[in-house]
């Protein structure tokens, strides 16, 4: 493979449109590097082959740990570490620990996921994003079609895409 | 492109296509301040000075500045933390709840009032500072070793709950609200022409694209911040109220506080967005996006919430004579005849009668009556927790204790100051970030899909 990578891009106006458009390029064997949209599009990622995010999966994991971390927390320090007698009642009293043990799984939970979310899509300040085209974040829905990892020509492709219902078919180097 | 639908009305009007919806929202955040802005704002910074001149006069000579006597310890601060918190609450119910509720209406006032969420807690958050007295020792309540200087914190104690409550609310707030803005921030990033804009919002969008697979992990993100955000609200306004139910005051010590609370919380906060909203949607022309449709729906909400708030009041009375306590049935008396009577019938009259006015029709879809009632609402739950502290505190158990408790201009100019921060944050929000979640209202903007041909796509540019 080549270091520049040349990709086909058809520019769609309306979501229907390219949800129709993505199902049959799909079918005609046409692989597909991304689609970009303004807004979340419900069921385009399944249209995509794409698999079902485990992000919840990484939210659950980092909660159980959040869970786990507060109560061993709690336990150890008023517990075992330094006892305090308060009315002589329980030391360690895992009634009275319940809600900051929930504030910590929620605190690791949200956090852990949102950190695996940004790390996953490599979102970060610092990121240098390659934007195809300017007005995706706008009004326009972009399908990128990588040329070298299809069997189709420059021309095959522009048409394929103009025939689903493209309104522009734009190239990009990069 | 928007399509309507002839079976259900659309959630927003005008005939809006998605590039309109990007200019009306980028509007504002592109082009100089206006003077109706910039006179707001010189308002807010010039209250929020006010306000730190107090907050230095609390810091400097100690708490013997406030109104605050050996019988009631507890009065304005606490009054206004819990009031600032549950205005808070509103922002994460609408963003959080509604979203599970699957409620599409929620679109044009989710970023505003998470953002309303943020500085609310942040408001909050002051008082609780200011009224340890020794902020420079606020770390404390954090369990920290004891080399720092005190003990382990003690985790049996409500308010050691309440640190990490409402931090951890803050926090996750904070980043739910961020979340949703990084696909509007690379909007305003594409459509930048200023070198410092393109930076600026450049590296606050986190190079989002767009793309199809970002999109998919967001929107799982987003349903499970929700999911955690909607337990999270109950569980905060639940610990702030258990600061006052796990006591043995008369008038506090009652296990209806709980949802009481929560549910006035949603009242006030709801009466709270629809403020800021009225005057957010005429300073900034959105009236296509807020409609008369979304200040209906959440005056139905504050009917609802306003009038458990209105049963609460009664239970509480009732089971004060009830359970046959003396000192509890002494103190409902006296919260409705004693000195401070004025207050409790402030509070009967403005969260209690006020709301009901939203049964009648064109009360409801009246936008100045909306705001007046609003405003009302926050006035009434301002003295819902005045009556619940103060009332309870004045007159403890040994009568040559009884005493009053007067506000000194230091207390009402740190709750100026609380104002200040509120509306100085705000109206930063309102001119530097989008308002309203463009990437979601353009999501509802076709009221019904699959009416499109997809062979015949010129069709679809008719409006």
């Amino acid at each position: 493979m080549s270091d520049n990578k040349h990709f086909i891009l058809g520019v769609f106006d309306d979501e229907d449109v390219l949800m129709h458009a993505v199902h049959d390029i799909r079918h005609e064997g046409v692989k597909i590097h991304e689609v970009f949209t303004p807004y979340p599009i419900h069921g385009l990622d399944e249209n995509l082959g794409y698999k079902r995010s485990r992000l919840p999966m990484a939210a659950f994991l980092f909660g159980m740990t959040g869970a786990s971390l507060a109560l061993t927390m709690m336990v150890s320090m008023n517990g075992f570490d330094w006892p305090m007698n308060v009315g002589g009642k329980p030391n360690a009293s895992i009634p009275n620990f319940i809600p900051i043990t929930f504030e910590g799984t929620v605190l690791f939970a949200a956090f852990g996921m949102v950190g695996t979310f940004f790390t996953a899509s490599s979102l970060f300040p610092w990121s240098k994003p390659v934007i195809f085209d300017k007005r995706i974040t706008d009004d326009k829905f972009v399908m990128a079609i990588d040329l070298s990892k299809n069997k189709f020509s420059k021309e095959q492709l522009s048409h394929i895409l103009k025939s689903n219902g493209a309104t522009e078919v734009n190239e990009k180097e990069l | 492109m928007q399509v309507s639908s002839s079976i259900r009305p659309p959630l927003i009007t005008g005939g809006k296509t998605l590039h309109d919806v990007t200019n009306d929202i980028c509007r504002h955040v592109e082009s100089k301040p206006n003077p109706t802005w910039l006179l707001a704002f010189g308002l807010s910074v010039l209250t929020l000075s006010y306000g730190l001149y107090n907050v230095y006069r609390t810091l400097w000579y100690g708490i013997g500045e406030w109104g605050l006597n050996k019988t009631v310890g507890w009065a304005w601060d606490i009054t206004n933390f819990v009031w600032w918190v549950g205005i808070g609450h509103a922002g994460t119910l609408i963003s959080a709840v509604l979203l599970l509720f699957r409620q599409k209406w929620r679109t044009s006032i989710n970023r505003a009032a998470e953002a309303m969420t943020i500085f609310a807690v942040l408001c909050a958050a002051s008082f609780i500072l200011c009224h340890m007295g020794r902020p420079w020792v606020g770390y404390w309540p954090l369990p920290l070793p004891n080399t720092f200087g005190s003990l382990w914190v003690n985790f049996n104690s409500p308010l050691v709950w309440d640190v990490f409550a409402i931090s951890t609310y803050l926090s996750v707030s904070l980043v739910f609200w961020y979340i949703g803005m990084i696909p509007d921030l690379s909007t305003i990033r594409d459509r930048a022409t200023s070198k410092v804009s393109k930076i600026v919002y450049g590296a606050m969008s986190f190079g989002w694209t767009g793309g199809a697979k970002d999109w998919s992990r967001y929107e799982s993100v987003s349903l499970i911040l929700a999911g955690l955000s909607t337990p999270l609200v109950l569980s905060v306004h639940t610990i702030v109220s258990m600061d006052f139910a796990t006591s043995v005051i008369p008038g506090w010590h009652t296990t209806i506080f709980p949802p009481y609370f929560v549910a006035g919380a949603i009242f006030s906060g709801f009466a709270m967005v629809l403020t800021l909203m009225i005057i957010t949607r005429a300073v900034y022309k959105l009236e296509d996006y807020i409609t008369i449709e979304h200040i209906e729906t959440m005056n139905k909400i504050i009917i609802l919430t306003g009038s458990i708030v209105g049963v609460a009041y009664l239970t509480e009375f009732f089971i004060a004579w009830y359970s046959g306590v003396e000192y509890e049935t002494y103190c409902f008396i006296n919260r409705a005849t004693g000195p401070y009577w004025w207050a409790y019938w402030s509070m009967m009259t403005c969260n209690v009668i006020s709301p009901q006015l939203f049964w009648i029709k064109k009360i409801r879809r009246s936008i100045a009556a909306t705001f007046i009632i609003s405003v009302i609402v926050n006035i009434g739950m301002w003295f819902e927790r005045f009556v619940i502290i103060v009332s309870s505190l004045h007159r403890d158990y040994v009568p040559s204790s009884w005493a009053m408790f007067y506000a000194t201009s230091v207390d009402v100019g740190v709750y100026i100051n609380s104002f200040g921060l509120f509306f100085t944050l705000f109206f930063l929000f309102s001119k530097f970030l989008p308002v309203v979640n463009m990437a979601e209202i353009k999501s509802v903007l076709k009221s019904s899909s699959e009416i499109v041909p997809v062979s015949n796509s010129s069709s679809v540019h008719a409006h």
